[in-house]
């Protein structure tokens, strides 16, 4: 009896982890076979898709046929998430080596727990304070409509910093005292020990950090959905208003009918960006990996 | 400029970003509660909202939140905790293992609209369920599976290989040296991470768009008949949340008073939030001193 109890309970926490590995595969599987719709059944070209750089998906009388070009969507979740990791990561790493080498006492115990909050703070209450601070803010004081690209990468920005300092904070933790002790007994000042023993061996763990934190914000939807205007173009400035793939998505699809194009062209985005984050996380995969064997 | 004047400017610079974070964070704090306590009430937290008219509420809100957190939890708890069991305890290094940890570090990075989607194609549409509560608490269960079962991973590790041991000797088998003495030990861990994670559901949105949907049709809450659609227990009605609420009020803007609704309601999310965060940490450590009797 005891022994089946025990062969039993084996058996049921492997399945309990192997529901995991089946809820990526079918997750995988339904959203592709969803999104290469685009290309099968309404024969879109990949390229077109990828690079066309008209994204005007309604049928309307002017135009012969609705075109599906996700060129200026791409961009716009490229350029806002970009901008969002320049400002986050410089000052997620300086929080970082701040937590484990200037204060550790009280960096520990209140800068921590700070950034943990910041964490918990839902992403549409960041979106709702961009929206109604931000965006007037931009408005009256540096021009434009305040719906931008500035106030999208800004909330993202802080949005990202507890990803980035969190993956940092640990990686500088888990280095060896003994480089510090060495450096120092070297005569290196604290900077110098920072600047060219820790940064440099934490590199794998910082790099990690930076591309989850962007990873996180290329597949923000309503943060920046509320903040950025989401008008169908390139930005040409960064007051200028810019769409999405996620906010795209977000608006869209509850508005087009299953199985038309424009519907099928919103799977396929969701596809890309399922896509892109399996990519990151081999990637980060791969930087571990590396930094593991030096 | 010498090596100690370098020195200097550096720590400064890391003080700053420090300080800036900081004051990032008291900054979002004090904006959300000092707006949103003017505009919290009990008659704003009870009360149904308005669709076109100032002065509604966001009370079938916070129910169909704490509902959708209670049904996930439900599904969440003990799947991650037999994942997280067979991780710790039973998974050899090999290729299934890979897999297993591969999925997980994936299933974590999906951004939660990927997983709306699915949850809409899936539990909406292939179950014939159409926009419901439990559809909505499938879907956040996929994201918060993979947390669930890194937290019990991490908090069954933590315990000490001398328990098992001493369990195993004394003639106790693998499960039941699992069951009566590992799990007890890892719970404090278990509540914290728990909470935590309950927290993350809380505010989730995305997800739960196109899923349990955006609608609060009227509740009934002397109607206690899970089957009935006006029944605030049924879960297989449309049932909108605080923060798919927050979003709603904001794009649609149909009502007067956005931003009293939107204010009050960040603040009621946050506040919450807050809750959890803080009774993680004090529940785990109440419960690691009952139970090891430590100080």
């Amino acid at each position: 009896m005891r022994k089946y109890t025990d062969r039993l309970s084996k058996w049921l926490s492997f399945a309990c982890a192997g529901l995991v590995v089946i809820l990526t595969v079918s997750i995988l599987y339904f959203i592709s076979s969803k999104g290469l719709a685009t290309f099968f059944v309404n024969d879109v070209s990949i390229k077109e898709f990828l690079f066309g750089v008209r994204w005007s998906p309604e049928p309307s009388s002017e135009q012969v046929k609705p075109l599906v070009g996700s060129l200026p969507l791409t961009s716009g979740s490229i350029i806002i998430s970009f901008l969002a990791a320049c400002i986050s990561a410089p000052l997620s790493i300086l929080v970082a080596v701040f937590i484990t080498e200037i204060a550790p006492g009280w960096g520990r115990k209140i800068i921590q727990p700070t950034i943990e909050l910041l964490a918990g703070i839902p992403s549409v209450v960041y979106g709702y304070i961009g929206l109604s601070v931000l965006v007037p803010f931009i408005r009256n004081s540096i021009g434009g409509l305040g719906f931008s690209v500035l106030a999208g990468f800004l909330v993202l920005s802080v949005m990202i910093l507890p990803t980035i300092i969190s993956v940092s904070t640990e990686s500088l933790r888990a280095l060896p005292e003994q480089w510090k002790h060495a450096s120092y007994a070297l005569g290196a000042t604290r900077w110098q020990t920072i600047r060219m023993v820790l940064i440099p061996a934490a590199r794998p763990g910082l790099i990690t950090g930076i591309v989850l934190g962007l990873a996180r914000a290329f597949g923000e939807a309503l943060a920046v959905q509320m903040v950025i205007g989401n008008v169908r173009k390139v930005p040409d400035s960064i007051l200028d208003q810019t769409i999405t793939l996620t906010s795209a998505i977000t608006m869209d699809m509850g508005y087009t009918v299953m199985g038309s194009l424009w519907n099928n062209a919103l799977w396929s985005m969701a596809l890309m960006l399922l896509l892109i984050s399996f990519f990151s996380i081999l990637t980060i995969r791969l930087i571990s990996k590396r930094g593991a064997i030096r | 400029m010498n090596n100690r004047l370098k020195d200097r400017l550096a720590t400064g610079m890391f003080w700053f970003g420090a300080v800036a974070v900081l004051l990032i964070l008291f900054f979002l704090l004090a904006y959300i509660f000092l707006h949103g306590f003017k505009s919290i009430s009990w008659h704003f937290l009870t009360s149904p909202p308005e669709t076109i008219r100032a002065g509604g509420g966001i009370g079938p809100q916070i129910f169909n939140s704490f509902y959708l957190l209670f049904l996930t939890m439900a599904i969440t708890t003990p799947v991650g905790i037999m994942a997280g069991i067979y991780l710790a305890e039973y998974a050899r290094r090999n290729n299934i293992t890979e897999a297993i940890r591969l999925s997980i570090e994936t299933l974590t990075s999906l951004p939660s609209i990927v997983i709306g989607l699915f949850g809409l194609l899936i539990f909406v549409n292939k179950t014939g369920w159409g926009y419901s509560l439990m559809a909505g608490a499938l879907a956040i269960s996929v994201i918060n599976l993979p947390f669930m079962v890194r937290i019990s991973e991490e908090a069954i590790r933590d315990v000490s290989d001398e328990m098992r041991e001493a369990s195993l000797a004394l003639g106790a088998s693998h499960w039941q040296t699992i069951w009566r003495i590992v799990l007890p030990s890892a719970l404090p861990g278990l509540i914290t991470g728990g909470i935590i994670a309950a927290g993350r559901v809380f505010g989730e949105a995305a997800a739960l768009l196109y899923t349990a949907g955006m609608s609060s049709p009227a509740l009934n809450f002397q109607n206690l008949d899970i089957t009935s659609s006006t029944s605030p227990l049924s879960p297989f009605r449309p049932a909108e949340t605080l923060a798919v609420h927050i979003w709603k009020v904001n794009s649609e803007g149909l009502i007067p008073d956005v931003r009293q609704v939107a204010d009050g309601a960040s603040a009621f999310l946050v506040l919450t939030v807050l809750v959890f965060n803080i009774t993680a940490r004090w529940a785990g450590r109440y419960i690691h001193r009952r139970l090891t009797s430590s100080q």
